[in-house]
């Protein structure tokens, strides 16, 4: 017995020693790991995999959903943590994190009406709400009718579609319908679950579309992505300047430049200023702790995110992400110099 | 013979381990679903079972859309699946022809290997949109005035909501009732049987008073297997029941949410605090329904045994 133990732990110790010494060997580096949100994760994936094509380094993210994130980065298990939601700038000093967005998106309401064009019918956030509350039930509705003269609405009730599951999509479209919608901010509130007042929830993106494409005179809300890739009815929307306009990349691009990054990344896209905004653009992301006790895990990190910054806005375009503007990157990484080791020297070097 | 009663001790101490392990572990799950769902039963006690309201907002939680969703799609689903599989196992054992036998009882075994995703997705593109065609609006245009039935039938017509997922879980539970049944009803005895035949009976009267009473605690397990899986069924649930987390009518149309999927759905983001020792709430009251279920069959079972002794 005690013979054959002995020899088992030898020969353990010694596929272990191989282990780290192969290991030692091929990554110099630990792999740096993130966790959180699912919205851009196709995306960290893809960066990840060419990074690592491109410079040998791993990345590894796990897709576990914004505050799961939140949650391991406040642990200090992961290196970084995303989420679609921006954390505001007294939880932030509370939790000593740092936040930067990576890249934008927007959120599109889709239609399944016959007859009518993608793109070609108008809503205003006032009527969107009232939709989602309940208070608009058919599509010929007067307020519905008013905005768009030129179509012929049928006189069909209106089947709500909205996300079951806990999403940073639907806190970007509630927290829209609560800067435009004053009943819908005191009755329901934003937040990536909510108390729906009416509607079917579909689980994710492809739930949503899946129930809108199949379902007549029905009305959903997804990543434009999704609303491209299944070729869904989208609808123009008015911004806050008043003008209809349509979701594009140019649209969300609008958006994100008319926030003021300078002064925080606490920047929730809805509802921006501009006359080519769309009003339903939502920023992701990364949450890092400001002191790092393993300064090189934490330049590493920051490695792969200058290194997407740089390389990675044509892979977010072919994903149907927007990229962050020039300028706003400017500005990030620049940021990045409260990240600090013990001893306050910046981790990374700009 | 030293170096067998050693091996032989470490063979026990290594069974009774694994035993005593899986106690623990139901200890530490018990546990550890009060630990986190104490901030909810602090605050709403038993009340969550019947307080119906879900709004992550304000932060105001109960469980009883969730609850009777669970209850509601578990008992269609066993009202649907115990006739149907108590059909399949009698003609497989009784009536079915010996070549067809092998192949049919492998069929509905197959049934069972089907991932629970993929009833999921049919459930939400096929059958969602039969059931609301050629069901439910024909229900609604036919009894849509009458006061019982036409409140049973209301709603949004897009074959979405508890009936929905009640008839996906009973397509799920049937190979697993139906497969304890069959084999149960295999074991009866052929000489209880053809003594039966012999006096004369019908086979639905062999069925019915020799196999039946015979196999009595082997098809309770079997049911209650299947309820097992019902009540703890996720993927398949989600996909068809409507996520809605308030309870508008009584109607079986009517979108509503189970424990298991109102988890999965808001598990992964909810927020530390509230929300979450609510959703873990639920997951600790889903554990007790499993439990009384359990409990339930046992109690059932000893009683017919003990019946069972009264008559002899």
């Amino acid at each position: 017995m005690q013979i054959r133990r002995q020899r088992f732990f030898r020969a353990a110790s010694l596929v272990a020693c191989i282990a780290t010494v192969g290991s030692a060997e091929v990554w110099a580096q630990a792999d740096v790991t993130g966790a959180g949100a699912s919205f851009p994760a196709p995306l960290y994936t893809k960066w990840a995999a060419e990074y690592h094509k491109a410079t040998g380094h791993r990345i590894n993210y796990q897709s576990v959903g914004s505050s799961a994130g939140l949650k391991q980065i406040e642990a200090r298990t992961v290196d970084f943590g995303a989420s679609d939601a921006p954390l505001t700038d007294a939880a932030l000093r509370e939790k000593g994190l740092i936040q930067f967005p990576t890249v934008i998106g927007g959120i599109v309401p889709i239609v399944n009406l016959k007859g009518v064009a993608p793109g070609a019918l108008k809503l205003d956030g006032q009527v969107l709400g009232d939709i989602y509350l309940g208070k608009i039930t058919h599509w010929n509705d007067p307020a519905i009718a008013a905005m768009n003269p030129g179509l012929s609405l049928p006189s069909t009730a209106i089947a709500v579609i909205r996300r079951a599951d806990g999403s940073g999509t639907s806190f970007g479209f509630t927290h829209y319908l609560s800067r435009v919608n004053a009943e819908w901010k005191t009755k329901v509130g934003e937040g990536t679950s909510v108390n729906w007042p009416v509607g079917v929830g579909g689980k994710g993106n492809e739930g949503v579309a899946a129930f809108v494409g199949r379902l007549p005179d029905s009305i959903g809300y997804v990543e434009y992505a999704y609303a491209e890739k299944n070729k869904m009815a989208h609808v123009q929307l008015k911004n806050s300047a008043g003008h209809f306009v349509q979701p594009s990349e140019a649209s969300f691009k609008a958006a994100a430049a008319g926030a003021d990054w300078k002064k925080s990344f606490y920047q929730i896209l809805t509802n921006q200023p501009g006359n080519e905004s769309w009003p339903i653009t939502s920023a992701t992301f990364i949450m890092m702790h400001k002191a790092q006790e393993k300064p090189l895990q934490a330049a590493a990190t920051l490695d792969f995110f200058a290194w997407a910054y740089k390389n990675g806005d044509k892979l977010a375009q072919e994903l149907d992400y927007v990229p962050m503007p020039q300028e706003v990157k400017t500005i990030i990484l620049q940021a990045w110099q409260e990240i600090q080791d013990t001893s306050g020297k910046p981790v990374r070097k700009p | 013979m030293r170096s067998g009663t050693v091996s032989d001790l470490l063979f026990g101490a290594v069974a009774r381990g694994a035993a005593l392990l899986t106690l623990a572990l139901l200890l530490g799950i018990i546990l550890s679903l009060i630990i986190g769902a104490w901030p909810a039963i602090e605050r709403y006690g038993l009340g969550f079972l019947t307080h119906n309201a879900w709004d992550p907002v304000q932060e105001d939680f109960g469980g009883m859309v969730m609850i009777y969703g669970t209850l509601a799609t578990s008992g269609i689903a066993l009202l649907i699946a115990v006739p149907v599989s108590f059909g399949i196992a009698l003609f497989l054992t009784e009536l079915a022809p010996a070549w067809l036998k092998r192949p049919l009882g492998t069929a509905v075994e197959l049934l069972a290997a089907v991932p629970s995703i993929v009833y999921g997705m049919w459930g939400l593109m096929v059958f969602g949109p039969v059931l609301a065609r050629y069901v439910q609006q024909p229900l609604q245009a036919w009894l849509g005035g009458t006061p019982v039935f036409g409140a049973l039938v209301s709603g949004p017509p897009v074959g979405i909501g508890i009936l929905s997922a009640g008839i996906i879980l009973s397509i799920m539970i049937i190979p697993f009732i139906a497969s304890v049944m069959r084999d149960v009803f295999e074991v009866t005895p052929p000489l209880l049987k053809e003594s039966a035949y012999g006096l004369g009976a019908t086979t639905w009267e062999v069925i019915w008073k020799i196999v039946l009473p015979y196999t009595r605690a082997g098809v309770l397990g079997g049911i209650m297997l299947g309820l097992g899986r019902a009540l703890g069924e996720t993927m398949a649930v989600t996909f068809v029941i409507g996520n809605m987390n308030q309870l508008r009518s009584s109607s079986l149309f009517e979108a509503a949410n189970s424990i298991t999927s109102a988890l999965a759905n808001e598990f992964a983001e909810a927020a530390p605090g509230m929300h979450q020792a609510a959703l873990i709430y639920l997951g600790l009251i889903l554990f007790l329904i499993t439990f009384v279920v359990l409990v339930f069959s046992r109690l059932l079972l000893l009683r017919l045994q003990k019946n069972e002794g009264k008559r002899a």
